[in-house]
């Protein structure tokens, strides 16, 4: 009995985190399911009668738009992944490596984004797009989409990458400098190749953020959609059960790289 | 978001060297290479954020033109504010009770989560990283109806309550309930990475250390492990309470039509269905974001800005 | 930008050759003023310390001669080049960093081949696999840095730096971070590697012992200056200022008036005493001093000696405070009325080695010829 006990108090913390796991899957485990349900107008209830189908399985581009705005969530994702890396991993560099006037207020700027609702992001964005950007043919769609998405992950990259410059040793490019390496050599070297699993950790992060954002691309999106717009548009008038397979599929993919990415990393740090 | 909690704690102990500008370095080219890393990203924040804030402040200050539909002019309606917080006061107080509570919960079902994560999983650590993040492919809004589907009261949860008589009203959806759950479990990644890779950079030696002097886990938790990861708490809970206290998705899609609807909700109604509903919109936001940044300030002044930026 | 402040040219200041020359050097952080008006030189070849505690400079001092600190005021020269201004990567210099910093995400191999990769010589990876031969880590060379011990990254870090045949070797306390068996190891091979290769090697240091052991030349700094240089020996044996011999070994000190003279010897007089110290080891020849004798020159008596010769001096009785044993020698803290608690040291010769005990009466004498004599502390 004590050692039950002993047993439960040892292992509580890591009992109670794999049932936070679970519950952070349900919700997944129920797209997964009622992807195969053969439902009506809408899936929202199970359909004993033809369940389970694979049906949806087979034909996921069956629904108008679903792909389309699968595409889009790829495309913008990717393209703000690529712009935010590059200038939110520039600012960071500036932050760390550089004394320059205006720290605190750059600090402030990259801060701010992230401390303000999406809703606010998206409806300031909504009334410059509808008002002044009209005038040098800025119409909402792909492209507000995309400026609106690289904005909020700027910040995001900053941060990350920042603390990931914070934590190397400024003794390595000192050594890289005293062992005959130019400012730049040091720089593509050095000081790159240590920061970039923390940009890379930037750029996952930016992609996910952007391609499950909706709240901001619901404003500034106009006509154009997005997976996560698609669904809650449809969500109206019945979601088909097509957006369960490709939101599962998407969530599976993500899983199979970033598992494969940490494997060739972890290769890749063991040497040769 | 993950390194909301990690920025800050190497931000000390620089070398002495580092705060004295080099020589060599203040002259020429060098000078400017900050500036131009800087430029562009910040170009960016500037004309997409700082601009269109600007631009919501002045349209929360305009007034409808009689009878053209659509057409503001700016007569510095400061009445805006006030006509818009006696409609709107319930939705902005649901607002952030039910972003309290969330983060509340998130807290206490996201720590363990992290704290496993950081010194339980060995070489699992990874994985369950992964695990946290990757739900986030499934997309939100899916991942919402499908709690609406659970929590639906033929669903599992309500049913077997409803059986044993547990569930006075005898729904989950359309309440309150639903809609802190649904943020609740929405922004719980955003509690625990902070807290994750806050507690990952703590000295496992130091929490036997602290076992070692207080010889009682939940002691040594609370002396030692929970001060230490306080940045990540600080940094989760803003992660946590400023998008869940803006959103309104939870609120559409679990809530009622009346009596669960927050201040994102009003805002959203009032830019998309409501003609000429622009100023009451910009008016909302800017009192979400005014009250958002006095907490903040308030927050700061506690814990210090160097655990935020 | 590379010879703005420089009037040598980039060929001359990589080929800069001879002894190293600090002129007159200053550095100050804000209002903290870390190196003082330093001049020094180093002859080419020779094994030098910079021995301090810490905050006294030294390592200020190595970062401005690494190029990684550009001197408020002064110049740094190897032979008859100017360094000042110049960049790190522009001088025939290279550190072996306190922390190794060995670069993670490249092999040991890779690390080593580094500079001579960046100096575009040809054979780097060959000229990499002789250095870590030299410091026999041959067999680790495909490994990366987080994978190894201490002991493993300093000896890479040691051939990274000497892989390039530096006119000068910086070392930062190099085995500060090494348990005691492996430093003096490490001691011995580092000494061994200068000498076979025959470099400038400049050691910087807080460990007394590790300076006497290792260099030619020790200088002792204190607050930004150097107080003394030297032969470790010479240092040891007459120590020129109160700091020096209190910082390198123990000494035994107290303030006394001077009363006179008495041939080579300055008499001075404490607790109604008096004692000779040689004109020449006194730094001071009127006025106060505070006189001193190492602990391993004091003997002790457990009774009233009556066989002092000429030149002895003798105090007590004393009485024994504490009695610590250390293998090869016994120290005692004596206590005399008017004077410091003194520390002798005994050489064990005796198979029973400990006699005196706690509170026995004790005398203590030493030949006068070994005293020295230096300024006493400023008044404040």
């Amino acid at each position: 009995m004590r050692r039950l006990r002993y047993w439960i108090a040892d292992n509580f913390v890591m009992m109670s985190a794999i049932l936070v796991l679970l519950y952070l899957f349900l919700p997944v485990a129920y797209t997964f399911v009622f992807s195969f349900n053969n439902h009506g107008k809408s899936n929202i209830a199970w359909v004993p009668e033809g369940s389970p189908t694979l049906k949806h399985w087979l034909n996921p581009c069956g629904p108008p738009g679903l792909c389309q705005s699968l595409v889009n969530s790829l495309q913008i994702g990717a393209l703000a992944t690529l712009v935010a890396t590059v200038l939110g991993s520039m600012i960071a560099f500036a932050l760390v490596r550089h004394n320059f006037f205006g720290r605190g207020a750059t600090n402030t700027l990259v801060f701010l984004p992230m401390a303000t609702p999406e809703i606010v992001l998206g409806a300031s964005l909504l009334t410059i797009f509808v008002q002044g950007y009209y005038r040098v043919g800025l119409e909402l769609g792909f492209w507000t989409i995309l400026i609106a998405h690289i904005m909020f992950c700027i910040s995001f990259v900053v941060v990350n990458v920042k603390a990931r410059l914070l934590s190397m040793d400024p003794k390595l490019e000192e050594a890289a400098s005293d062992l005959y390496a130019d400012p730049r050599t040091t720089f593509w070297k050095v000081t790159f190749p240590l920061a970039l699993p923390g940009i890379t950790a930037a750029a996952l992060l930016s992609f996910s953020l952007s391609f499950d954002d909706f709240i901001i691309t619901n404003f500034v999106s106009g006509d154009a959609s997005t997976f996560p717009k698609f669904v809650y548009v449809s969500y109206l008038r019945g979601i088909p059960a097509e957006a369960n397979v490709v939101g599962f599929s998407m969530f599976v993919i993500a899983v199979l790289l970033t598992v494969a990415g940490q494997l060739i990393q972890n290769r890749a740090a063991k040497g040769v | 978001m993950t390194a909301l909690a990690s920025a800050t704690q190497h931000a000390t102990g620089s070398h002495p060297a580092a705060d004295q500008p080099d020589e060599a370095r203040a002259v020429g080219a060098r000078k400017i290479t900050p500036y131009l890393l800087l430029i562009p990203g910040l170009a960016w924040l500037v004309l997409f954020f700082i601009v269109p804030m600007v631009q919501l402040a002045v349209v929360s200050l305009e007034s409808k033109f009689p009878g053209y539909p659509g057409y503001y002019y700016l007569d510095l309606a400061v009445w805006n504010y006030r006509d818009a917080l006696s409609e709107f006061w319930p939705h902005i107080i649901r607002s952030f009770v039910f972003a309290g509570v969330a983060t509340i919960l998130a807290f206490i079902i996201g720590y363990p989560l992290a704290y496993a994560m950081a010194f339980k999983a060995g070489k699992w650590r990874n994985v369950m990283m992964i695990l946290v993040i990757a739900p986030f492919f499934t997309s939100f809004i899916l991942r919402t109806i499908a709690w609406r589907q659970i929590l639906a009261d033929e669903g599992p949860v309500a049913s077997t309550l409803n059986a044993l008589h547990l569930l006075p009203g005898g729904h989950i959806t359309e309440t309150w309930v639903a809609v802190v759950a649904g943020l609740t479990y929405n922004f719980l990644p955003f509690m625990t990475l902070p807290i994750y890779s806050s507690l990952e950079r703590i000295d496992p030696k130091i929490i036997e250390a602290g076992g070692d002097l207080y010889a009682n886990g939940f002691t040594t938790f609370h002396k030692v492990t929970l001060p230490m990861s306080m940045p990540g708490v600080l940094a989760g809970t803003l992660m946590t309470f400023i998008p869940a206290s803006g959103d309104y998705v939870n609120a559409e899609l679990l809530g009622s039509d009346i009596s669960t609807k927050m201040v994102g909700n009003a805002i959203e109604s009032q830019f998309f269905r409501v003609p000429g509903g622009y100023p009451t919109a910009a008016a909302l936001s800017f009192t979400l974001m005014a009250i958002i940044l006095v907490m903040l300030f308030a927050y700061t002044r506690k814990f210090g800005t160097e655990n935020l930026l | 930008m590379a010879g703005f402040f420089s009037s040598s040219s980039m060929g001359e200041l990589r080929t800069a050759k001879g002894d190293l020359h600090l002129d007159r050097v200053t550095k100050r952080f804000g209002d903290f003023v870390a190196v003082d008006d330093l001049s020094l030189t180093v002859p080419r070849g020779s094994f030098f310390a910079l021995l301090g505690p810490s905050g006294c400079g030294k390592t200020t001092n190595l970062r401005m001669i690494a190029g990684l600190e550009q001197p408020t005021s002064g110049r740094v020269m190897i032979g008859d080049v100017d360094l000042t201004g110049s960049r790190p990567y522009q001088r025939p210099v290279n550190t072996v960093f306190q922390s190794y910093a060995l670069f993670p995400h490249l092999t040991v191999r890779e690390n080593v081949a580094f500079g001579p990769k960046r100096r575009g010589e040809s054979g780097a990876m060959a000229k990499a696999d002789e250095a870590l031969a030299l410091v026999q880590m041959s067999h680790l060379a495909g490994r990366k840095p987080p994978q190894m011990s201490g002991g493993q990254q300093q000896r890479v870090a040691v051939a990274r730096a000497l892989v390039n045949r530096p006119e000068v070797l910086l070392l930062d306390e190099p085995l500060g971070a090494l348990d005691l068996k492996l430093r003096r190891e490490m001691q011995v091979e580092l000494k061994r590697i200068q000498t076979s290769v025959g470099l400038t090697f400049i050691h910087v240091t807080h460990d007394q012992e590790e300076a006497m052991t290792m260099a030619d030349t020790v200088a002792v700094m204190n607050h930004g200056r150097i107080e003394q240089q030297g032969a470790p020996a010479e240092l040891y044996d007459l120590p020129r200022t109160r700091f020096v011999a209190r910082f390198l070994g123990q000494a035994n000190l107290f303030d006394a008036p001077i009363v006179g003279t008495d041939g080579d010897y300055l008499i001075v007089e404490n607790a109604g005493q008096r004692f000779g110290v040689k004109k020449s080891r006194s730094t001071v020849t009127s006025g106060t001093v505070s006189y001193g004798v190492r602990p391993e020159k004091l003997r002790l008596d457990e009774t009233e000696p009556t066989d002092l010769r000429p030149n002895e001096c003798l105090v007590g009785p004393g009485r024994v405070t504490d009695v610590s044993f250390t293998g090869v020698s016994t120290q005692y803290i004596v206590e005399v009325p008017g004077f410091p608690p003194a520390s002798v040291f005994e050489q064990n010769l005796d198979v029973d080695p400990i006699v005196t005990h706690v509170g026995d009466e004790v005398w203590l004498r030493w030949n006068a010829s070994h005293a020295f004599a230096v300024a006493p502390e400023e008044q404040k």
